[in-house]
């Protein structure tokens, strides 16, 4: 038997911070105070679910808190255009940790349809983003199983990987948290609009 | 519950005047032209260059000299009262040797008309126009989105700023057909020069006068305020 | 016509004489310049000799509906002066519509003002159809009215909902909202979406309604009033909600007509101007309806104006549904309309007309065209100019909260600012309109 096999339990915590892992999880995620920053139609579609028919309340969201000093969660709804940009990063940072991040919709998350001048590529470009909710905009089904994914997420986090709670440096000169040819990457245009200008006219 | 605040039946319909009616049947060219073309070309017959007639809507081309008072004596004269200033904006053209419209749309309420008045800017001559700020609040904010989009500049605006870019937007004017769709800066380029915006910027110097820390601003900007400056950069 | 109107209010929680008997308040409006009996406006003047204070409201904020900044000059609690800063959600519209085709273009107007999604398609298929020199179908022209009617039920109860938010009570927004649902439910069936519809093409609809749709519509009808009436009850006479609008923001209507103003905005202040009555489009002239004019320009002529436009768009809604014919829903024009399917792929002229449809695109002749509707937030207009091309060399929006929203300035003057929420909110912008 020549065979050796480290192995290592993925956790080395004991009975207690598991289970203190588990309640304080438990407690974050399904009191999650978002910070609606909603911009465009999307926000209308979040109206919409925090709204009698579809309740977020039932997931403990239905405080929102307008002040990024009380948030959680910053969820994004709409399209951020470049002049919206700095606001956006601004509230991100003055949200305290645990902090977390949904990009609904689909210019939130890409760019959307408004692949030109004006539009910012995606938030990933400015803030770190845990959901992407895709759809323009999404149905109130599809922002609630975004909500339950951020809260599956939440639920897997430990105390003791502090990876997670870490808050994003950018560069002091340029501002930009990402390496410029990853923002140029993520921004390319893909899909039709490829086509789309090359077609003349 | 009280009832409604006074509501009225629609204006205008008479027996003898019955009331307008959708259009139909419009023809592209020729149709009847709004009075007020030939009303103007007999009261400003070197101005008007040129009357067309397209999908039943009349265009008068005027000489730009004469805009100003030409939209004044639209706007007081009781025979056209022109008190509506429904939109100003320009087109270019994609051929470049077409002129640049600037285009302005009004209506008359009281005698239910609309015109369309059209300056044409010869390629490669400067971009200015007078405004017709003084005539209608209207033309504000619209002349302001002229500027920003086309980079027009409007004579006797009060206030001509960028309204819809941020006022230190260094790409250029974005509707102008030499600007391509996606902007002239690479993506992360454009995403830094938003992000770094200096936060005094984001007030113009006429703001940052009023505010109470007047006293603590830096002796530079005070002097750059009295000098009459308006943006923050 | 009387000059002051009389509104009974109902103090929900004081106003009891000693007896334990309400005591009921009457409010007098004199309609004719000095507006209230609640409250004198503050003075302009600054008081105790102070400094003015410089205070940004937004771009992120509950309030301002959307991403609108406010900058406002303070002199204690009044308002002397107030700069509006927009552009927080330009989007380059009108560039991105000179790089697509006219039937392309449709999404983008659901996008710009989100609220009256349908309805801005209407207006854009309108102004396409008069660019290509279309006439569109009986069928389609009612739909049409259909659709911009229900469209403007749909923003008006935005309108209510968060105006009532913003000033302070919660309930009617949620009100407010299930009767959207409702809305929602009858444009999902019909185009599939339900916000952002896209439902008309140039010549057409994207769709016909599915059958027992007019059914869900007539049964929306009969309920709906039944909201509105109880958002009445709540507000309209209610001594907060009138405490609160009284009075606020007055636009006489010589200065609305100046300041380019539209919709019930410009109504409120006395301009029986209504694009539907004036100007009309769609057949509106056949259809028996009133427009609702305010006498003083305030908020709560506003809010009236608004509930009354409700009230008169169900009364369309039902002499459309009674007066919808059978027949072709698009027009018939293969160079505009594409082939059913099963053509498409067998008949090889159906075949061609589909291909130069989709990779082309139908090309207008030369020629410009601005066609305006009454939207819920004013006068919208879509101005097209094209040179023969299938995409337009000038795609221009005229956006009625763009220039409705340039009078903010004139309308907070003198004002606290709590009450510049409240005419803030009253305006009923839709930033994606302005920025556009």
């Amino acid at each position: 038997m020549g065979l050796s096999v480290s192995y290592q339990p993925q956790s080395q915590e004991g009975w207690i911070t598991t289970k203190l892992d588990f309640l304080v999880n438990w407690g974050r995620a399904n009191s999650l105070w978002p910070m609606p920053f909603g911009t465009a139609c999307c926000a209308i579609e979040f109206m919409a679910t925090a709204a009698s028919r579809f309740d977020l309340a039932r997931f403990g969201m239905e405080r929102m808190s307008y002040s990024p000093r009380q948030a959680d969660v910053l969820i994004c709804a709409g399209r951020v255009p470049f002049k919206l940009a700095p606001v956006i990063r601004r509230i991100w940072l003055q949200m305290p940790q645990p902090k977390w991040c949904i990009s609904m919709g689909a210019c939130a998350s890409s760019g959307g349809m408004f692949d030109n001048y004006a539009v910012v590529q995606g938030i990933d470009t400015i803030i770190p983003v845990d959901v992407y909710v895709p759809g323009c905009p999404p149905r109130p089904e599809g922002l609630l199983y975004g909500i339950r994914m951020l809260q599956a997420k939440v639920m897997r986090e430990r105390m003791a990987d502090t990876a997670a709670r870490e808050e994003m440096e950018p560069d002091p000169t340029s501002h930009l948290y990402i390496p410029p040819p990853a923002i140029d990457e993520l921004s390319e245009p893909f899909g039709n609009s490829v086509q789309q200008t090359r077609s003349g006219l | 519950m009280t009832a409604p605040d006074s509501v009225v039946s629609p204006v205008g319909e008479t027996p003898s005047a019955p009331g307008p009616v959708s259009p139909t049947g419009v023809a592209h060219r020729g149709g009847p032209a709004n009075p007020s073309a030939e009303a103007m070309r007999v009261r400003w017959p070197a101005a008007v260059r040129r009357v067309d007639v397209v999908w039943g809507e009349t265009s008068v081309v005027i000489d730009p000299a004469m805009l100003v008072d030409i939209v004044r004596w639209l706007h007081d004269d009781p025979e056209q009262r022109y008190d509506y200033l429904v939109d100003v904006t320009a087109v270019e053209f994609r051929d470049a040797q077409v002129p640049l419209e600037i285009v302005w749309h009004l209506r008359s309420l009281p005698h239910r008309r609309f015109l369309r008045l059209k300056v044409a800017l010869v390629p490669g001559s400067l971009l200015e126009v007078d405004s017709v700020w003084s005539i209608y609040r209207s033309a504000d904010w619209l002349e302001r989105e002229c500027y920003d989009m086309f980079g027009i500049r409007f004579r006797g605006h009060p206030d001509l700023r960028r309204i819809l870019m941020w006022e230190q937007y260094r790409e250029g004017h974005p509707l102008r057909k030499d600007f391509p769709l996606r902007g002239r800066f690479s993506r992360s380029e454009q995403l830094r020069q938003a992000l770094a915006a200096n936060p005094e910027a984001k007030y113009s110097m006429d703001e940052l006068s009023i505010a109470d820390a007047y006293e603590d601003l830096p002796s530079e900007m005070r002097q750059r305020l009295r000098a009459g400056e308006a943006t923050g950069e | 016509m009387a000059d002051t109107r009389t509104v009974d209010v109902s103090l929900s929680t004081s106003g009891m004489d000693a007896n334990g008997r309400v005591v009921r308040t009457p409010l007098v409006v004199d309609a004719s310049g000095a507006p209230v009996a609640v409250a004198a406006p503050p003075s302009l003047e600054s008081d105790l000799d102070g400094e003015h204070m410089l205070l940004n409201l937004g771009p992120q904020h509950p309030a301002t509906h959307g991403v609108l900044r406010l900058v406002l000059e303070l002199d204690g609690e009044t308002v002397v002066r107030c700069i509006p800063h927009i552009g927080y959600l330009h989007c380059g519209f009108e560039k991105i519509g000179e790089y697509r085709q006219y039937n392309q273009i449709i999404p983008w107007t659901d996008r710009e003002d989100y609220l009256n999604s349908i309805g801005n398609n209407v207006a854009f298929a309108l102004g396409a159809e008069r660019l290509f020199g279309i006439e569109i179908t009986e069928r389609c022209t009612v739909l049409r009215v259909i659709a911009a009617e229900l469209s403007r039920i749909a923003s008006h109860l935005v309108w209510v909902g968060t105006t009532c938010i913003d000033i302070g009570a919660f309930t009617p927004f949620l009100w407010a909202f299930q009767e959207r649902e409702n809305i929602y439910n009858l444009l999902e069936g019909w185009v599939g979406a339900r916000l952002t519809t896209s439902a008309t093409r140039v010549g057409g609809m994207a769709a016909d309604l599915p059958d027992g749709w007019v059914d869900g519509l007539r049964a929306f009808l009969a309920n709906f009033p039944k909201t509105v009436d109880e958002v009445d009850r709540m507000l309209t006479t209610n001594a907060i909600w009138v405490g609160r609008t009284i009075g606020l923001g007055v636009l006489t209507g010589a200065e609305a007509t100046n300041y380019g103003l539209s919709g019930p905005l410009l109504r409120a202040s006395g301009v029986a101007y209504d694009v539907r009555k004036d100007f009309p489009y769609l057949g509106y002239e056949t259809y028996d309806f009133d427009i609702p004019v305010g006498t003083n320009g305030d908020v709560y002529d506003r809010f009236l104006v608004r509930m009354e436009e409700l009230r008169q768009s169900v009364r369309i809604l039902e002499q459309a549904i009674a007066r919808l014919p059978d027949g072709p829903l698009n027009v018939d024009d293969a160079r505009v309309i594409l082939p059913p399917k099963g053509k498409a792929t067998s008949e090889m002229e159906s075949m061609i007309h589909h291909f130069k449809q989709v990779m082309e695109g139908p090309r207008p002749p030369l020629g410009e065209a601005y066609v305006a509707v009454e939207s819920p937030k004013g006068e919208k207009g879509y101005y097209l100019v094209s040179d023969g091309t299938p995409k337009p060399v000038r795609f221009r929006i005229r956006p009625p909260s763009f220039v409705n929203l340039s009078a903010i300035p004139r309308m907070v003057e003198g004002h606290l600012l709590s009450d510049v929420i409240a005419i803030n909110a009253s305006i009923d912008i839709v930033m994606g309109e302005i920025d556009r």
